[in-house]
């Protein structure tokens, strides 16, 4: 069988700090500064002698990176945030360079990163599936040929004709992914976009991925669902910290990955070399998911309270220090936060914290989280004055919802929280 | 029921490409359909939910073309070549029009479709091109005003504007794009063009000359006037439509070497910064 990607020693450096120089911009006299500086700068920069260099950070998003994938093979990627998934998608996809490195693609590739890209609020659903279409490189008879099929798979046929912005959000989904999914590349790729929509709509996709597999297409599938990447691919990479660790039939490769701690199995260590220099004074330690037996678990049960656990270094006294968690879904959408002194009595004894090993220890009750899989965040800061770690995708979880509310029916509820409500039923009048 | 057309596909090799670019034309015509669809979609997403409509594209080449009328021929009395100074003024804001259009949707094109572009791949050049293009629209519905405008005057151009005319539609379009390319490219590393571009705008128009004739300069001046490639479109606009000015001579072929050299270099430019766009943007 011939080879339908073949890549080669890809790497992809990015610069960073840029951030940094975009948050001295909340001072007045930075900006100032800034403006009167700008000309010399942009002088500087032009004839390539940047300043900024200097201070510029690189990191390798994708190091070293090889493997051969025949034609009609389906790939898993795994690996957690940050391991380099989506930048591995984004050379393939053509839309950004390697640092380093070469990759051959033969055919087309269509990506279910770009769902909805060029979609105009103003143009109707029928002008957007054209526009679409053209974007993702279709030819204009094309998609006249797969009209009817993609106005049917979305399920809007009635509102075709009404400018997009008046569509609901599932609606405007359901559209974009039609397209997208009538692409017919000879190399699909895809990544996490089964999280979009109803599950319903998300039953539907998943067997288009199928129907797509069967046909003898090639397609890259990036997932944190274990249970999808098992089901769909029949073989698996692993990826950390932009490294290939391991390329292996699925089921041993989610186990690899799964083992390797690297899933963040309830678990998550702070190494040193993690851990920016630049504020001594905070080491992270470690976050644990616990149950109630004290057992650090990777899935919990939706009907028991679980226990966050944050261990960390101060090397040296501060002064109004929070420790905070955030949780939020896998698609990124928070649903809260809590800081360790929000208690009032607990700001009075901690807001001063000596030099030592601490661990700030949050109980979340039951029936709170829904089906799913979701992410702890972990920030230390001093409010207002300075932030000392932050670890936004420090640690996953599963939660498993068996004899949460209502259970006996079987089907999967929307939203990212399920808690047991206080129902009455009263009879007013017979 | 979906087929797989039975095709050889073509392959693709994705490497770091170093030094200068190929232009890389034949995914430029793999794409060409795009081109159109982005035009389309400009011109049919810019005048909705507006109460005018495509009026529009009237009402503005023309009230500048009055308040110019009003200032310049009324009030201060430049001098046209005898030409009646509606025709004169409208003659110079069809090629200056099109050149704004370009230059503010062109430069803001790329940063303006950044979820196009930090998502997919598709010639970069596109989103210039089609904004420039798009521009062509407004064009000719301002160039059947100045049809109007000469029935009305009763002013009979030169019949050899039927070759002349086109010619210049295209400098003006190689200088447009040129301009577009250099200026949508810093863009996205410096947003400073973005502030820059209204004053730059305005700035030009008083280089340009469109509200007065090209002839109130002085002669040991022409040369370095015509090093604005924009006062050799405006200039030749004038010269085929009107029969004013000398026609193509040294200054002319000053103008057409400058938009060249913007264009291509333009082009080169683009296509070098093109592969950090996705990272910088």
């Amino acid at each position: 069988m011939a080879t339908a990607i073949s890549v080669k020693n890809i790497g992809k450096q990015y610069k960073i700090g840029a951030a940094e120089t975009k948050f001295r911009y909340n001072m007045l006299r930075d900006v100032i500064v800034d403006t009167v500086s700008a000309p010399i700068r942009i002088a500087k920069a032009m004839i390539g002698k940047s300043d900024r260099k200097q201070n510029q950070n690189f990191v390798w998003a994708l190091k070293d990176v090889s493997f051969d994938l025949e034609e009609g093979k389906v790939l898993g990627i795994v690996g957690r945030n940050g391991a380099g998934k989506s930048t591995l998608l984004k050379i393939l996809s053509r839309v950004t360079e390697p640092t380093t490195g070469t990759v051959t693609v033969r055919g087309r590739v269509g990506s279910l990163l770009e769902v909805g890209t060029g979609f105009h609020p103003e143009l109707s659903g029928r002008e957007n599936i054209y526009m679409n279409g053209a974007i993702l490189g279709m030819r204009r008879a094309e998609i006249d040929s797969k009209f009817d099929e993609i106005v049917d798979f979305s399920e809007v046929s009635q509102f075709i004709d009404t400018p997009v912005k008046r569509y609901s959000s599932g609606m405007y989904l359901r559209l974009a992914f039609a397209v997208a999914a009538h692409l017919e590349p000879e190399i699909l790729v895809v990544d996490e976009v089964l999280a979009v929509g109803d599950a319903e709509f998300q039953k539907k996709c998943l067997g288009k991925m199928g129907d797509v597999a069967q046909q003898g297409r090639t397609v890259l599938f990036v997932s944190h669902n274990m249970s999808a990447i098992l089901r769909l691919t029949q073989e698996a990479i692993v990826l950390n910290k932009g490294q290939m660790l391991m390329r292996a039939p699925t089921q041993q490769a989610v186990d690899f990955y799964l083992s390797s701690g690297q899933s963040q199995a309830g678990e998550k260590n702070w190494d040193e070399q993690d851990v920016s220099q630049a504020n001594a004074e905070f080491t992270p330690l470690s976050l644990k998911v616990k149950e109630r037996s004290g057992k650090v678990v990777d899935t919990i049960r939706s009907t028991e309270p679980v226990t966050l656990e944050f261990e960390y270094q101060l090397n040296s006294s501060i002064t109004g220090l929070r420790v905070g968690l955030y949780v939020s879904t896998m698609r990124g959408e928070y649903i809260f936060t809590s800081f360790d002194t929000d208690d009032a009595s607990l700001y009075e004894n901690f807001d001063t914290r000596s030099a030592g090993r601490y661990v700030s220890r949050a109980e979340i009750p039951a029936d709170i989280f829904n089906e799913g899989r979701y992410m702890v965040g972990v920030n230390a800061s001093s409010f207002g004055v300075k932030r000392y770690f932050m670890d936004e995708n420090a640690l996953a979880f599963n939660v498993d919802i068996s004899g949460a509310p209502g259970t006996q029916w079987g089907e999967p509820r929307v939203g990212p929280i399920r808690p047991r409500l206080n129902w009455q039923i009263e009879k007013l009048e017979n | 029921m979906t087929e797989i057309t039975k095709h050889e596909p073509h392959t693709v090799y994705i490497k770091p490409s170093k030094g200068i670019a190929a232009l890389n034309l034949r995914d430029l015509w793999i794409y060409r359909e795009l081109v159109f669809f982005m035009v389309w979609r400009d011109i049919k997403v810019k005048y909705k939910q507006t109460l005018l409509g495509m009026a529009w594209a009237v009402i503005q080449p023309v009230m500048t073309m009055l308040v110019f009328t009003f200032l310049f021929d009324r009030v201060a009395k430049l001098p046209t070549e005898g030409i009646p100074y509606p025709i004169f003024a409208f003659t110079a804001l069809l090629p200056w029009g099109l050149f704004v259009t370009a230059l503010n949707q062109g430069s803001r094109s790329l940063v303006a479709h950044n979820n196009m572009v930090t998502k997919i791949y598709f010639p970069r050049l596109i989103l210039p091109m089609s904004s420039v293009f798009a521009g062509l629209v407004d064009f000719a519905i301002a160039f059947v005003i100045l049809v109007g405008l000469m029935f009305y005057y009763q002013f009979v151009p030169a019949w050899n504007l039927i070759w002349t005319l086109p010619l210049f539609l295209l400098l003006a379009i190689i200088t447009a794009l040129g301009v577009a390319l250099w200026l949508s490219a810093i863009n996205v590393q410096y947003r400073d063009v973005n502030q820059a571009l209204p004053f730059l705008t305005q700035f030009w128009l008083f280089a340009t000359p469109v509200a007065y004739s090209a002839s109130v300069i002085s002669e040991q001046w022409q040369i370095a006037y015509s090093l604005n490639p924009m006062a050799g479109v405006v200039n030749g606009f004038r010269w085929a439509l009107l029969g004013t000015g000398n026609g193509p001579d040294i200054t002319l072929w000053v103008s057409v070497g400058i938009s060249i050299l913007i264009f291509i270099s333009g082009l080169f430019y683009f296509r070098s910064m093109e592969k950090t766009f996705a990272d910088t943007i």
